[in-house]
């Protein structure tokens, strides 16, 4: 929650991204709290680990600087953030009202990561597939899109 | 025995937090960032509810959100990059040729 | 058995004719147009005279169905056609004296301009008023009815670049709609008391009742409202003021439409209706009052008139009133005598009228006239043969026709005798008066006035002086001055030696049963029910008193003639010295007693205002063109408000879908905890 609110306070980007970090570690023991050891791995190694550094290298190559003053939007103080705030608390209401007092328990789930592979490969096949074409074309729109002008038309003439 | 209520609870915040940002902020990474907060919280809802029914299948969703929120970072990073090229700006109030 | 004869053909074939001329009149030669109008109304009078030849074979009343046509409920009026005496009488009438003017124009009209349309209007008028008299339903007549009142709008203003004539025209067809109005209500009226507006049902239904006394009833309303459409028709106090504007039109319409047919509709349409009026005697006693008032009053307004058409349109107007006045005294066969009568001597009077001012170049004021007797002779006779007629000297028609109408009208009352009697010396003295004022003295016009360079009338031939009309137009004058001379000797009245052939022809139509009738008027013969004769033995005195009143109005003719004689070819200074000693009295009737100003200030002015005001202004501007700009406006403001919503400000969208997320998780929850 601090790392979360941090994120927000922070001006320069940079800043922001290392809170995100934080949040991000602490998620991971929370799994580890529930019983989800490989959720909690596959956060620190691909969420942590790849996509944080991914935008810091962005944020170092862009060289962002801190956030200057312009002039905003109305629309998204006057509507958004209370309307945000409304959003929040009725669902806070809602679940503080009806969760009741369902205890979670703590500690690992037998054989998770053997059962996930199970499911990941019989049941969750098709979206398993179509994720990984996903994150295929992903990857080739990336590439295109963040190719330099230059090096991707100096074959061709002036 | 932690009640479920508390991960919700937390998983709100998170999510709540990440839309302020959204709202708040000037910077397109930051932007992003905030996106990528909200993709968390919901996360941490799902393994809540999986662990709390012993369904596994709440984890293999996260599973998916993960590679999902990965690839969508990449377009969406190699698209600011691409912004900042053309208007030499990470100020999002100044990316506005689109009005009427 | 009844054969078929092709009744629909005789109204049909002048429509044929108007069609092929309208359509394709503008690339035809005026021959082809002069023969194609000609051939339609000439095949249409020769059908008529098929069917008169065929009349004594056939079952009177002779109807033929077209088609069905309205079907509503209990309610029929179908297409159907009513063939009977009155009917013939009236059909030989209207294609006979039509097929003349048609001749007529050809000369006439023919350096004009719109050539084909004339003829196709012409021919239009035919189709309308032949429908009309053939209708064997109210409805279908007042199709006829309507469309020779359009077909008189077309023709009053053919020259419609001339605003006179578009404003007379338009004046024609308003004041013939006040008269529909009322005519309108007492078909409503039929249809709602008696089911049927077919002649013959409503002749069923109304036989059985009694006449009605004391002056109110349903009879009587619709009889009035019955006359207040044929004073629109045929131009009665207070709806003539239409007849002299329309003399802007061609002298030919004039002859056809505004003296020998449409404005006889009326007329038609109440002798039609003469079940009904003789059980309503107030309905009859209106008539018989309108028809005097308006007889006397126009023919002391035309005796002031310098315009020479405008004379003849008040005479018409008088000679209408006489019409009436039998109507009213329920002699109806002498009104349609003098129908007949009065379409022969008028016709000609305004055909000869048009060769005069065809001759003079123009020229329609009749103190331009004068000393055209020896230069137009043929034009001349014919005129005088006219003249003579309408003044009711015999043996000529307008004697017979008049005097049966005068003998009449004697019977129910004095004043209408004597009123019609002093109108007949006004009469005489006007018509007189034209006839020395344009034939005789010294020509009093421009020289050169026949170089026609006045615009309803150029011509082009290079004529220079004062000309004879060509045969064309010459032929049909003789023909009318014939008839005009004989017309009347088929309704020689028994007093005379004669058998009065025309009453008792018509007479078998106006049978009526009632009983409660003066009984002098029995004995005239105009209702008994089993007889088919009308003219009932008359004892010698009957005859004697006849011929006493016959004399008188022959004097008061000779009277009118001598005065005219008086003051245009002995004295000519003193019409002038007698005018301007009658000062305000005379000014008064030479402006047409201000009829016209005073319609324009009641009721006109207020109308155009009203309209103007409430209708334009406050309706149509303010509430219709209100209501789409503000809507349009509206829109517009509107899409500029939502406009600023696509801002291109990634936060602002961001904003927007917070707001919504919020809206909807506010529903659920509501939706939830319900």
């Amino acid at each position: 929650m601090a790392g979360a609110v941090n994120l927000l306070a922070q001006r320069h980007p940079i800043n922001s991204a290392l809170s995100l970090v934080v949040v991000m570690g602490s998620l991971a023991v929370e799994y580890l709290l529930l019983g989800a050891e490989f959720v909690a791995a596959v956060q620190v190694i691909v969420y942590a680990g790849a996509i944080m550094v991914l935008f810091v290298f962005v944020i170092m190559l862009l060289n962002a600087g801190e956030e200057a003053r312009t002039k905003g939007s109305k629309v998204a103080l006057l509507f958004g953030v209370p309307g945000m705030l409304v959003g929040s608390i009725l669902m806070g209401w809602v679940l503080i009202e009806r969760s009741g007092d369902k205890a979670v328990p703590a500690g690992a789930l037998p054989g998770a990561p053997k059962l996930i592979g199970w499911l990941l490969f019989h049941d969750f096949l098709l979206p398993f597939e179509v994720t990984s074409i996903l994150v295929l074309i992903a990857i080739m729109g990336a590439v295109v899109l963040a190719s330099h002008p230059d090096t991707d038309q100096g074959k061709k003439e002036r | 025995m932690v009640p479920i209520s508390y991960y919700l609870i937390l998983s709100g915040i998170l999510f709540a937090c990440g839309v302020t940002g959204f709202l708040i902020k000037r910077n397109i990474i930051s932007i992003f960032m905030s996106i990528e907060l909200m993709l968390n919280g919901v996360n941490l809802s799902f393994v809540a509810f999986a662990a709390q029914w012993h369904a596994l299948s709440g984890q293999v969703f996260v599973f998916f959100v993960m590679v999902v929120a990965a690839a969508e970072a990449a377009v969406g990073l190699a698209i600011i990059i691409s912004v900042y090229r053309t208007r030499e700006t990470l100020n999002v109030d100044q990316v506005d040729l689109l009005k009427l | 058995m009844t054969p078929n004869l092709h009744l629909w053909l005789i109204p049909l074939l002048p429509l044929v004719g108007a069609a092929i001329n309208g359509i394709f009149g503008k690339k035809f030669s005026r021959q082809t147009v002069a023969g194609v109008a000609l051939s339609f109304s000439g095949a249409a009078f020769l059908k008529v005279l098929a069917v008169a030849f065929s009349f004594s074979s056939l079952a009177i009343p002779h109807t033929e169905t077209l088609a069905t046509w309205i079907r509503a409920g209990s309610f029929q009026a179908d297409f159907a056609f009513y063939l009977d005496q009155l009917s013939l009488v009236m059909l030989l009438v209207v294609t006979g004296v039509g097929l003349l003017i048609h001749v007529y124009s050809v000369g006439y009209m023919w350096e004009e301009g719109g050539f084909y349309r004339f003829f196709a209007y012409l021919n239009l008028f035919m189709f309308f008023m032949l429908t009309l008299v053939l209708a064997s339903n109210y409805l279908l007549m007042f199709i006829g009815w309507e469309g020779v009142g359009l077909a008189s709008y077309l023709l009053i203003g053919f020259w419609f670049t001339k605003d006179s004539a578009a404003a007379a025209g338009k004046k024609a067809f308003i004041v013939n709609r006040i008269g529909d109005f009322g005519f309108l209500i007492a078909l409503f009226l039929l249809i709602k008391h008696f089911g049927s507006l077919n002649f013959e049902v409503v002749a069923r239904s109304v036989s059985p009742l009694s006449p009605e006394t004391g002056g109110a009833g349903l009879l009587t309303a619709i009889g009035l409202l019955l006359m207040v459409g044929a004073a629109g028709k045929s131009a009665q106090i207070p709806l003539y003021v239409w007849l002299p504007d329309a003399m802007e039109g061609p002298t030919p319409v004039s002859a056809l439409i505004h003296a020998a047919t449409m404005v006889t509709a009326g007329v038609y349409m109440v002798s039609r209706s003469h079940v009904i009026f003789e059980r309503a005697p107030t309905a009859l006693m209106v008539v018989a009052i309108v028809g005097t008032l308006t007889a006397l009053f126009a023919a002391t307004i035309g005796v002031t008139q310098t315009d020479i058409k405008k004379v003849l349109a008040y005479s018409t107007v008088s000679q209408l009133g006489y019409m009436f006045i039998a109507c009213g005294v329920g002699a109806f066969s002498a009104a349609i005598f003098h129908l007949m009568t009065h379409a022969f001597f008028k016709g000609l009077l305004f055909l000869a009228a048009g060769s005069v001012i065809h001759a003079v170049g123009g020229e329609q004021d009749m103190r331009q006239m004068g000393g055209l007797r020896t230069k137009i002779p043929w034009t001349f006779w014919t005129m005088t043969v006219g003249t003579f007629a309408i003044a009711g000297i015999p043996p000529l028609a307008g004697f017979f026709s008049k005097d049966e109408i005068l003998w009449r009208a004697y019977q129910a009352s004095r004043v209408y005798w004597a009123t019609g009697l002093f109108t007949a010396l006004l009469t005489s003295f006007y018509m007189f008066r034209l006839w020395f004022l344009t034939f005789f003295a010294e020509y009093r016009g421009t020289a050169e006035a026949a170089d026609g360079h006045s615009p309803p009338h150029g011509h082009a031939d290079g004529h220079r002086g004062i000309h004879e009309s060509p045969m064309v137009m010459v032929i049909p004058l003789v023909v009318l001055a014939v008839l005009s001379f004989t017309g009347g000797w088929i309704g020689v009245p028994g007093s005379l030696g004669g058998s009065n052939r025309f009453d008792k022809f018509l007479g078998a139509v106006f049978r009526s049963t009632t009983p409660a009738l003066d009984p002098q008027q029995q004995a005239a013969g105009e209702v008994t029910s089993a007889e088919k004769e009308t003219e009932a033995p008359e004892p010698q005195s009957g005859h004697a008193t006849e011929l006493v009143f016959s004399g008188i109005s022959v004097l008061a003719a000779l009277i009118g003639f001598g005065l005219a004689w008086l003051l245009y070819w002995r004295n000519p200074l003193w019409p002038q010295q007698i005018a301007s000693s009658l000062g305000g009295l005379y000014q008064a009737v030479v402006h047409k007693y201000y009829i016209d100003e005073l319609y324009a200030t009641l009721l006109v002015k207020p109308l155009i205002a009203g309209s103007a005001l409430i209708l334009w202004h406050g309706i149509d501007r303010d509430v219709i063109d209100a209501t789409l700009d503000n809507s349009a406006h509206g829109a517009n403001e509107v899409s500029d408000a939502v406009r600023h919503m696509q801002s291109g400000n990634l936060r602002s969208y961001a904003g927007w879908v917070a707001a919504g997320a919020a809206l909807v998780i506010a529903y659920m929850v509501w939706m939830g905890t319900r």
